[in-house]
């Protein structure tokens, strides 16, 4: 007979390894978290987000229409930004204001063509729904570049030049169109990893302590320090599978531009994934409940990752405690990261720094965790 | 059988509540979240860093320049020798706008040619670029108008009066923090629900419940109600954060704010419950809640409007809960909305609400039987 060996450290590893990916693939909704998710984001921020406002439905009233008036109708009418129609009184328009039919009126008093020949010029009154203030402020410039389009052609028509003393030349860098997609599906990169290594690692290590099986495995001869890194060898591999998936239909798919080094992003996205994998060993291992748990992954990760990262939210126009508070949050750091690879290139002064605070994250967060899950043990 | 439902409820209580942990974790949670994100959501920028490169330092330039220092949003950060400094400034995200002034910018403008000036934007957000190129617009349009009138050009034609409504001050914080009620009652109804039978089922009391005299009704019922409270509770205080602390004018009627915060949770319920009948783990029950309740925002129109999705995707939306409830929010709160205009609002939600708790309370039966 062999003597008992108690296997060597690699062995074991391997096993508990072994254990997690098995566990991974016989529940359909790990699966479903690390692959499925990723791809039904992409999608529906790929294809249902957007921040570009076009055909805004507008209405026009003019109290006493005029060759005037219908000049300036038609190059509202002639631009792809509007959807206008034709009402004909102020008040009637104001009902379709109030009950949403139209986000704006534009209205021209009765005696506009002949305030137009006055040297004081002619007001055009504008009237935009405020409750979305963001669509409201695009649809004012909208209707500004059409105002200065028409005011610029019709002095062209009299042979007058408009006279504007300083001509605007904008040049956008990095996303030229402007295009919500591209600023958009780059951030997602880091929502999903959020999810795989935060959430779905938050609820797998809480169920152990919750059912009891962590202590079964304990009294075998793995140590916690395995039972930890098997962990999060099998989701760091999941994490990297969701995290390629991502890229590539983002660059394949959507069409965003990867101006960056792809191997500089995966070396950033494995710092990120192991700062997330902390972050979801620590909430566990603090809940030990997987209800606790599964609550502060949502509300502790997952929120602030999508409302305090700049991933939809300018961080630099937030009150400065709350900036302060977005240093806490692990995906900032990748969100400036992703974005700034995607679109600018490999700018050193940007990944740094953040690649840094990202590494501190991770130990901190692994340290916490490392040294609670023994404590409570004995 | 109303003393069985009564126990039934209290059971659900305590189940919930008797935890420490998940006590707080209903309560602060959400109240922090709303502080945060209150001052964090918005779309608004506020704090502009720009650079200056004036080749000219003529009076025009020096002029053009006072214009964007006085303009509150803008602050600026660099003042630029060379034009090499340019790209490393805005690659680095220290300015997210670059104003390059011309050497003959001050001859050119005593000329009456029109004089271009140069201006570079970071588009890698493209939200916040779109905005900061209105702000650089609207600076340059009122210099262009005070110069041609200190020079007697000619004023234009025409010119724009604007107002807004409802929200005179375009202040996206108002539109935002009605939404986060919205969003912040669906996430814990959905994981308060979600997870009800699914943790009775993965620790097999489930099947206690089912051989106890509870018809599968009085079940549903009383894992229904004690997410339903909850809600309320907390939709109230949120209410009263939205109101009092952040002073978002409430103008609407509050019966009919209250009538489609009870159809929003009982849709809001009636999926969880559904979720937590297919599910038979809570890692199962939680992702699913997960599932539904991400697109549930992204789709709500809670940060992008319905009208800019493809239209496919809008039509995925009318399943929304929360998007009915989004609309109920803001007209009440800052439209004055009364029961009249909200009518289109609370039918769907009550019928997304009934449908899914009949799904959920045949699936109870189905699984059981």
């Amino acid at each position: 007979m062999k003597p008992a060996t108690r296997g060597s450290a690699a062995m074991r590893l391997r096993g508990l390894v072994r254990k997690e990916f098995l566990q991974i693939v016989r529940d359909p909704s790990s699966i479903a978290i690390a692959f499925l998710m990723p791809l039904f984001l992409l999608i529906l921020f790929g294809y249902g987000v957007s921040l570009d406002a076009d055909h805004v439905p507008v209405a026009l009233v003019a109290e006493a229409p005029s060759p005037d008036s219908e000049d300036f109708f038609a190059s509202l009418s002639g631009s792809p930004s509007f959807a206008p129609h034709t009402v004909q009184t102020l008040s009637e328009a104001e009902r379709e204001l109030r009950a949403g039919r139209v986000n704006a009126i534009v209205h021209l008093r009765a005696n506009f063509a002949e305030q137009l020949r006055r040297p004081n010029g002619a007001p055009i009154q504008v009237i935009v729904n405020g409750v979305d203030a963001n669509t409201a402020r695009l649809t004012q410039g909208y209707i500004e570049g059409a105002w200065g389009n028409w005011l610029a052609r019709r002095a062209a028509a009299r042979g007058q030049e408009l006279v504007t003393p300083v001509l605007l030349e904008v040049r956008v860098w990095f996303n030229s169109e402007l295009k919500s997609r591209n600023y958009l599906v780059p951030g997602l990169v880091a929502i999903i990893m959020t999810l795989i290594g935060a959430l779905l690692t938050a609820l797998v290590m809480a169920r152990e302590w919750e059912r009891g099986t962590l202590e079964a495995l304990l009294v075998t001869p793995v140590r916690m320090s395995e039972v930890l890194l098997g962990k999060i060898i099998a989701y760091f591999t999941l994490g990297t599978g969701g995290m390629l998936l991502t890229v590539g239909l983002a660059v394949w798919l959507f069409g965003v531009p990867l101006c960056g080094s792809f191997w500089l992003l995966w070396v950033c996205a494995s710092l990120f994934l192991l700062a997330a994998l902390g972050m979801g060993l620590t909430i566990s291992t603090l809940a030990r409940n997987q209800f606790v748990a599964g609550q502060i992954a949502i509300i502790g990760t997952f929120l602030p990752a999508f409302l305090l990262s700049g991933f939809i939210f300018d961080i630099d126009s937030m009150p400065m405690v709350v900036q302060a508070i977005t240093h806490l949050v692990v995906a900032r750091y990748f969100v400036a990261i992703v974005q700034t690879l995607f679109l600018a290139g490999d700018v050193w002064a940007v990944v740094l720094p953040n690649a840094l605070a990202l590494l501190v994250m991770a130990a901190f967060f692994f340290g916490v965790t490392w040294s609670k899950s023994r404590k409570r043990l004995e | 059988m109303l003393t069985r439902l009564l126990a039934l409820i209290f059971k659900e209580f305590l189940a919930l509540l008797q935890d420490p942990k998940s006590r707080i974790v209903l309560i602060v949670p959400p109240l922090v979240q709303l502080l945060v994100f209150g001052y964090a959501a918005s779309f608004d920028l506020k704090d502009i860093p720009w650079a200056l490169y004036d080749e000219d330092r003529g009076v025009a330039a020096r002029d053009l320049a006072a214009a964007f220092d006085g303009a509150p949003a803008f602050r600026r950060v660099a003042t630029l020798r060379s034009e090499g400094e340019i790209v490393p400034l805005v690659d680095s995200r220290k300015v997210l706008v670059v104003v390059h002034i011309g050497a003959r910018f001050s001859a050119d403008m005593l000329t009456g040619a029109p004089t271009p000036v140069q201006v570079i934007i970071d588009g890698r957000n493209s939200n916040a670029a779109l905005i900061g190129m209105n702000y650089v617009r609207s600076i340059v349009e009122r210099y262009n108008r005070e110069w041609l009138a200190r020079h007697g050009g000619a004023a234009p034609p025409a010119r724009l009066e604007t107002r807004a409504w409802f929200n005179p001050n375009l202040e996206s914080r108002w539109f935002f923090i009605p939404g986060i009620i919205g969003m912040l009652s669906l996430v814990t109804t959905m994981l308060v629900t979600a997870l009800t039978v699914a943790r009775e089922r993965e620790q097999g009391t489930f099947d206690q419940l089912l051989v106890t005299p509870l018809r599968p009704a009085e079940i549903l019922l009383g894992k229904a109600l004690p997410g339903f409270l909850i809600g309320l509770v907390q939709g109230t205080l949120i209410l009263l954060v939205a109101t009092l602390w952040f002073r978002v004018p409430l103008l609407g009627s509050l019966p009919a704010l209250y009538t489609g915060l009870a159809l929003f949770l009982l849709s809001g319920v009636g999926v969880g419950l559904l979720i937590s009948s297919l599910a038979v783990t809570q890692q199962q029950g939680l992702l699913g809640a997960f599932l539904f309740m991400v697109p549930a925002v992204i789709l709500s129109g809670f940060a992008t409007p319905i009208a800019n999705m493809p239209k496919a995707v809008q039509t995925i939306t009318l399943i929304d809960p929360l998007r009915y409830f989004l609309v109920i929010l803001r007209k009440v709160f800052l439209e004055g909305a009364g029961f009249d205009i909200l009518i289109p609002q609370l039918w769907p939600m009550a019928l997304i609400g009934a449908t899914s708790l009949a799904l959920a309370s045949w699936l109870f039966r189905h699984r059981m039987y």
